[in-house]
Order: structure tokens, then sequence, then C-alpha cells
């Protein structure tokens, strides 16, 4: 299953290379890392996502905790959380097929960022699925180059949805 | 912030930053390093030159790295190594190793080139904090000179807390020839080191609950209790929950092993009482241990019957390896002392009864007939000879087991041998490390040949320091731990095992120290005499049996009650 870990460091260096070291020294898997700032300029955050039966991610967070650089680990399993994925992409697209790729555009409410006669350039964040489906809708067209961040999720402060989607990232 | 508040003031006192490292090492109550020179490293020796901590030099810094840590396990406080950059910082490394598997407090401070000149591939440059990250509790390298000292601190205070570790500070050279202004100590802020002590409450009632409910319990106890000073909790809590205790290698010492409810040693080579008790006990209590796969042999078949409690420090440690029933995170000492008041008296009459039949049907053995030197009767008589009051240091292999089968400890820091790593090579520099932690204790090295090779050069050091270290190798001309499982698992194809070894005797002489050696079993005791008696360092040389194995063997993969050389003396 796939776990959602949302780690509190220090923000000093090394503290990645411990991370990354201690992933790789215990055989564990990373499937995506998103490492950011946070309002306190002296820690950052890292949203790392694992994919392991609940005893290896349960190892995973009690090895991130130890770590002397870490402050604070979550693991957002079963938690009603929002977890979102930015991706920019390049597709193939001659001046015919740009209305099709422009609804297109429109019904994952995406963004266009640059535009030529033969590619136009997007962007596209919301739940990892729909991100994945982005992509498996521009394969007929042709991508031409694609590049994503690592997810980044927050726990919800409120059990009401605010948006009108649903969240299934889980 | 104290730092912006001393420089606003007018005169501000200054110091360098190699005299910051000596004062705080000083502040943090260091007598004793063991260090090695080296270019990058001038600056702080030099300041140690007028300093009272007293520096002991190795060999080889892997040496330094063993002895710093044997000064540790011996004492319980933190062992101290230095290193320059490059070749001397990596020359730690299988020190470092050894100390963490065997989470044993210690710093490590190497010195690095200058800051401008990392990453350029500068003479004697290497990337000691990348290579050390996975085998040091935490790592720094220190970039601002002003937080020398506080790096320091935090240090030592890692090093010991919690469950202890080797911590490495990297120096640049240049953090050592800035002059920085002097600041009081601030306290200690590690947001992310927090260490909880005291058990949860529920966790504990359970625990008491299971425990005063167990017809069949035992106690399963490693190197947390010795390095969390639990022993006197142990043997409180064993005795007022009337539960046998049998202990890891590490925890050899942890339980008085002349006491009636000690099962000594468990696992590959444990004793067959200590390894039945545990296949058939209902509740297993473990305490300060991690369920390494040299204890528990085929995990999927350990301790079948029985309810889990897991107590440890190290909320990492708990079921890492085995699904646990109850556990409990804290300090040993105190969660013992926790679970003493809860537990209740209760005879166990049964269970008692069945693991007296056990040891005395499967008592540890060898064969005292033989005209041979058997390695476990030079053990046994050591024993004798120092009234179990020695502190025990060994190398690796087979005679590190005979010596944990055989030399019954009875406090907690008197055997110090390298469990988790497996570090040949640790006798001769632990022992030396011990000897001057206890300048008036006998330490005796119970070394094998082989294991002896990598690190004899040592002797050298004992001898430079007046250390009136004993080494007995229990010399098999061989690799006998290999050579053991090369006649058990590869068709006894001896391929590599065997090294021609020098005259280990002669060589002690040359070193100065006292070599002797001894071929006949009439001798053994008469030479351990006058080697107890000896103030020098003395290395006996003790020709063994060569063909001896090491019983009883749980093989890899087995489980725990499948033990082998059980009947081999029924069957001789
Ligand atoms: C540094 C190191 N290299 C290799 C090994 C693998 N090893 C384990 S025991 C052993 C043989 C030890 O021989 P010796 O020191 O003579 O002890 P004996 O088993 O003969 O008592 C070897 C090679 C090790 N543990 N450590
Ligand atoms: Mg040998």
């Amino acid at each position: 299953m796939k776990h959602i870990l949302s780690a509190l460091v220090l923000n000093k260096p090394g503290v990645l290379a411990h991370v990354a070291g201690m992933f790789a020294a215990r055989a564990f898997n990373i499937d995506s890392l998103a490492v950011g700032r946070t309002d306190d300029p002296t820690l950052s955050r890292m949203t790392i996502v694992v994919v392991g039966d609940d005893r290896v991610v349960e190892q995973v967070r009690k090895q991130l905790a130890k770590l002397v650089s870490i402050v604070k680990v979550q693991d957002f399993a079963g938690q009603d959380m929002v977890a979102r994925d930015l991706m920019l992409i390049s597709i193939a697209c001659p001046a015919e097929k740009r209305p099709e790729i422009l609804a297109l555009v429109e019904m994952f409410q995406a963004k266009v960022v640059d535009i030529g006669s033969k590619f136009v350039m997007v962007e596209v964040s919301g739940p990892e699925n729909k991100v994945e489906a982005f992509i498996e809708a521009c394969r007929q067209y042709g991508i031409k180059n694609m590049v994503r961040t690592g997810t980044v999720a927050m726990a919800r402060q409120t059990q009401a949805r605010t948006e009108g989607i649903a969240d299934n990232s889980k | 912030m104290a730092s912006k508040k001393q420089t606003q003031s007018t005169a501000v006192e200054t110091k360098t930053g190699s005299q910051v490292l000596v004062d705080t090492l000083v502040e943090q109550g260091v007598d004793t390093l063991f260090g090695y020179l080296g270019g990058v490293v001038l600056p702080f020796f030099d300041k140690l030159y007028d300093s009272p901590i007293r520096v002991v030099i190795p060999r080889h810094e892997q040496g330094g790295c063993h002895m710093a840590d044997a000064y540790a396990r011996s004492t319980g406080k933190v062992g101290v190594v230095v290193a320059t950059s490059g070749p001397g910082a990596t020359n730690l490394t299988t020190g470092l190793a050894t100390a963490m598997m065997d989470s044993v407090p210690l710093v490590a401070l190497t010195c690095q080139v200058r800051t401008d000149l990392i990453g350029n591939d500068a003479f004697q440059a290497a990337d000691t904090a990348g290579i050390t990250r996975p085998i040091t509790k935490h790592n720094v390298i220190v970039k601002d000179p002003n937080d020398l000292a506080r790096t320091i601190r935090e240090a030592f205070y890692i090093a010991a807390t919690g469950r202890p570790g080797p911590v490495l500070v990297d120096i640049p050279v240049d953090m050592q020839i800035a002059q920085i202004p002097v600041t009081p100590a601030a306290p200690i802020e590690l947001p992310g080191y927090r260490i909880r002590d005291r058990g949860h409450a529920r966790q504990i009632a359970s625990a008491a609950e299971a425990i005063n409910a167990s017809q069949r319990p035992v106690l399963y106890v490693g190197g947390g209790v010795i390095s969390g000073n639990a022993s006197e909790a142990l043997r409180l809590f064993a005795k007022k929950a009337n539960i046998p205790v049998t202990m890891t290698l590490l925890g050899l010492g942890a339980y008085d092993q002349n006491e009636p409810g000690s099962l000594d040693m468990l696992g590959m080579h444990g004793t067959a009482y200590a390894n039945f008790a545990v296949q058939e006990c209902d509740l297993l209590i473990s305490v300060g241990a991690r369920f390494d796969d040299r204890v528990t042999g085929k995990i999927q078949t350990f301790a079948p019957h029985a309810k889990i409690i897991h107590i440890d420090l190290d909320p990492a440690s708990i079921a890492k390896n085995i699904a646990v029933d109850i556990p409990v995170v804290g300090n040993a000492k105190q969660v013992l002392a926790d679970l003493a008041e809860k537990a209740e008296h209760r005879p166990r009459k049964e269970w008692f009864d069945r693991i007296a039949d056990w040891k005395k049907r499967h008592p540890l053995r060898y064969d005292t007939k033989t005209d041979t030197i058997k390695p476990q009767y030079v053990i046994e008589e050591i024993w004798r000879q120092t009234k179990g009051r020695a502190i025990i240091v060994t190398g690796v292999g087979q005679h590190q087991m005979w010596t944990a089968q055989f030399y019954k400890f009875n406090k907690p820091r008197q055997f110090i041998t390298s469990g988790g790593l497996g570090t040949m090579g640790f006798g001769l520099p632990a022992a030396i490390g011990a000897q001057v932690a206890n300048p008036d204790a006998l330490v005796v090295d119970i070394d094998g040949d082989s294991s002896f090779n990598m690190t004899l050069t040592e002797i050298s050091t004992a001898v430079m320091y007046n250390l009136p270290v004993k080494v007995c190798i229990l010399n098999n001309g061989c690799m006998g731990m290999v050579r053991q499982w090369q006649e058990l698992f590869y068709g006894r194809r001896y391929s590599c095992s065997s090294l021609e070894n020098p005259d280990f005797a002669r060589i002690a002489e040359a070193f100065g120290a006292v070599g002797v050696r001894a071929d006949k079993k009439q001798e053994v005791p008469e030479v351990i005499t006058a080697m107890l008696a000896e103030k020098r360092p003395c290395v006996v040389d003790f020709h063994v049996d060569p063909e001896e194995n090491v019983w009883p063997m749980v093989p890899a993969g087995k489980s725990l009650h499948e033990m082998d050389g059980l009947d081999i003396f029924e069957m001789a």
C-alpha cells in the first residue's frame, strides 16, 4: 500500500543525505520525495511517498523519526488529507489539434503555460491519479517532454470538503 | 543569540577554535582520549599539549577507535577518539561501525581540510561525513567556528543518551585556527531528538498482568540492560517475579551467571537449556535486546508459544524483526523498577523443574580427557584463577563463543566483545582501552590467532603506556569459526581458512612485552598463574586442539531448538 509520510526536518545541510542514506541503508524504496521550506526558516518539510506493507512503513516512520535532524514524522494513512502532484507536460500539438487539446486542458482544469506552432506546454496539478489520467489522455498526441514533482500533502483541518471534486488521491 | 549579545559588549574574550575544542572536552569531563596526529589536526594537538587530558596514541586509528569503545563499554562514560582527515578518518570506519552496532557511546573528532578546499579533491580530503553517515548515530561537519562548542556538547549528549552510539564531528582546520568569542554554554536544544524514559503506564500494567498470569516466563536480556545500568533493577525484578534469565552475547554480565535463575546465553551457540526454555516459554520478556538473527534462529518459529513483551528505549527496535504483543518504550532501569512493583511472586515449580532437568541433561561440555589443550579448558582455568572477576575481552570467532560459554560473568561491563558487527581484531585494542579506563583491574583478552593477527601492532601501545593487559591466544592455527562452517556445511573443503602464523611469543618479546608459549595441557594452570602475576603486558600463545568445534550450534536458518552437538559426547 502507498503511504504518504510528512516529515518536519531541520533546515540544515546534510539532512537530505541523512534521509536518503537511511532509505538506502535499510533497503526501503522511495516512491517520491518533495522538499520545501516552511514558514519557519529553521525548518523544512519533506513529503515522502513509500510503498510497502504497514509493518515496513511503520519501520520507515520510526527510523525517520530516529534521525536527529528530523523533528516530526506523520503517516497520513487512514487520515483525511489533501495530496497534490504538479506536472509540466509538453505535448505535440499541430494547429489542427489545438482545439481538441485545449478542450482536454479545460476538462482537467489544467493551464496552458507555453504554446508554439507544434507544441503546447501545460501545467497540471491535482491528485496523482488525475495527473496520471492527463498523461494517458495526451499519449495519442505525443508527449515531447514532461516533469513531475513528488506528492505534497496536508491533513484536512475540518471534516467538510471544501472542494467540488472528491479527493480520491488515496 | 547569546553570541550576538557578547559581540556587542566592548572587550570580548576570544579563543582559537582548537582551544575551545579542548576546553569543551574538559568541560564534558573527558580525562582521556585516543588520538592520532596528522596535518589538519595539528592545531588541536598543539592545545592538547598543555591540557589535563591524557592522550593515548594507538598505532592505527582503528585501534584507537576500539580503545575508546572499550573505555566506554567498561565505564559507561563516553569514549573519545581523534583522527586526522582522509586516511585517518577512513581508518576509523571499522571502529565506528563496531560501536554503532553495539550501541556504544563514542565521540569521534575528525579533522578536515580547509572549508574552501572541501570538494576539490585536496590532499588528504575525504567526505568523512558521507562515509560515516550510516555507521554513526549522528554526524556533523562544523562550518562556522561559533558552532564548535555547541556541536561538541550536542555530540556528547547524543552519544550518551537514549540508545547510545557513536557521534562524529568533522572539523575543518580553519575552524580550529579561527579566533572566536567565548560565550557561556547555552542549554542543548535538539528539537528532533527526544528520549522516552518512562514506559507508558497502560503498557506497563498490561505487561505486569501478563507476567503475573504466566506459568512459563523467560527474561531475555541484551546489552541495553548493561548500557542502561539496569542490572540491579533486573536482579530485583527477576527475583521478585521469580523468572529465569537468559542473556544475549552483549547481555552477558547483566545477570549473575552464578545465580540458579541464570540460563546463560541463548542463540546460535547458546546453552541448550536457554534455547529450550525460550522455545517452550509462554511469555518472553525482552529487555534491551533486538531479536538479532543470531539469537532467534528461524524467526517464524522463535518462541512459538510465547506472548512477547518488548522493552526498549529505541522505538525503532520494537517490532523490527518480530511481531510484539506488548511493546514498552522506555528506559530499562525505570521500566523494570515499575514492573517489579506490580509483579507478584509465583512459585512456577513445574517450570523450574523442567529447566533444572534440561540443565542436568545438557550442560555445556567438552572433552576433558584428551592430551591436547582444549580451548574451553584454558577459559575455565582463567575463570577459576581470576575468580570470575576479570574484565574479559575477545576477538571474533570460536574463541569468542567459548569465552561466552565458559567464563561465568557476574557483573555488568565485565565482558567486552564485538557482537553486532563481529569485528576480528577488536580484542587487543579493546583490552588496552579497558585497561586505560580501569588501571587496577585485571584485563584479559581471550583472542583467536587470526583475530590477533589483525591488530597485534597495538602491543606496542600497551608497552609504551605500561598497560599490563594479558592476551591469551587460543591458537588453533586457523580461522576456526570459518573452518567449522566449512567442515559442517562445505564438505570439509578448507578453502583459505588457515594461515601460517608468526611466533606470537617472540613477536611480543620484540615489542617489549612478555611472550610465552604453551603446548601441553599440564602447563596451562601454571602459565596462567604466571601471566596473572605479570606486571608487564603479556602474550600467552596457547596451542590448542585445532579440530575443536563450538557446540551446541543452531545452524543458520534453523529453529532454536534444532541444536546440533547435544549428543556429541554420547556419540564419542
Ligand atoms: C574483520 C573480519 N574479517 C572477517 C571476519 C569473518 N570471520 C569470522 S570468525 C573468523 C575466523 C576467526 O579466526 P580466529 O581469530 O583465529 O578465531 P577462532 O575462530 O579460530 O577461534 C572470520 C574470518 C570477521 N568476523 N571480521
Ligand atoms: Mg583461530
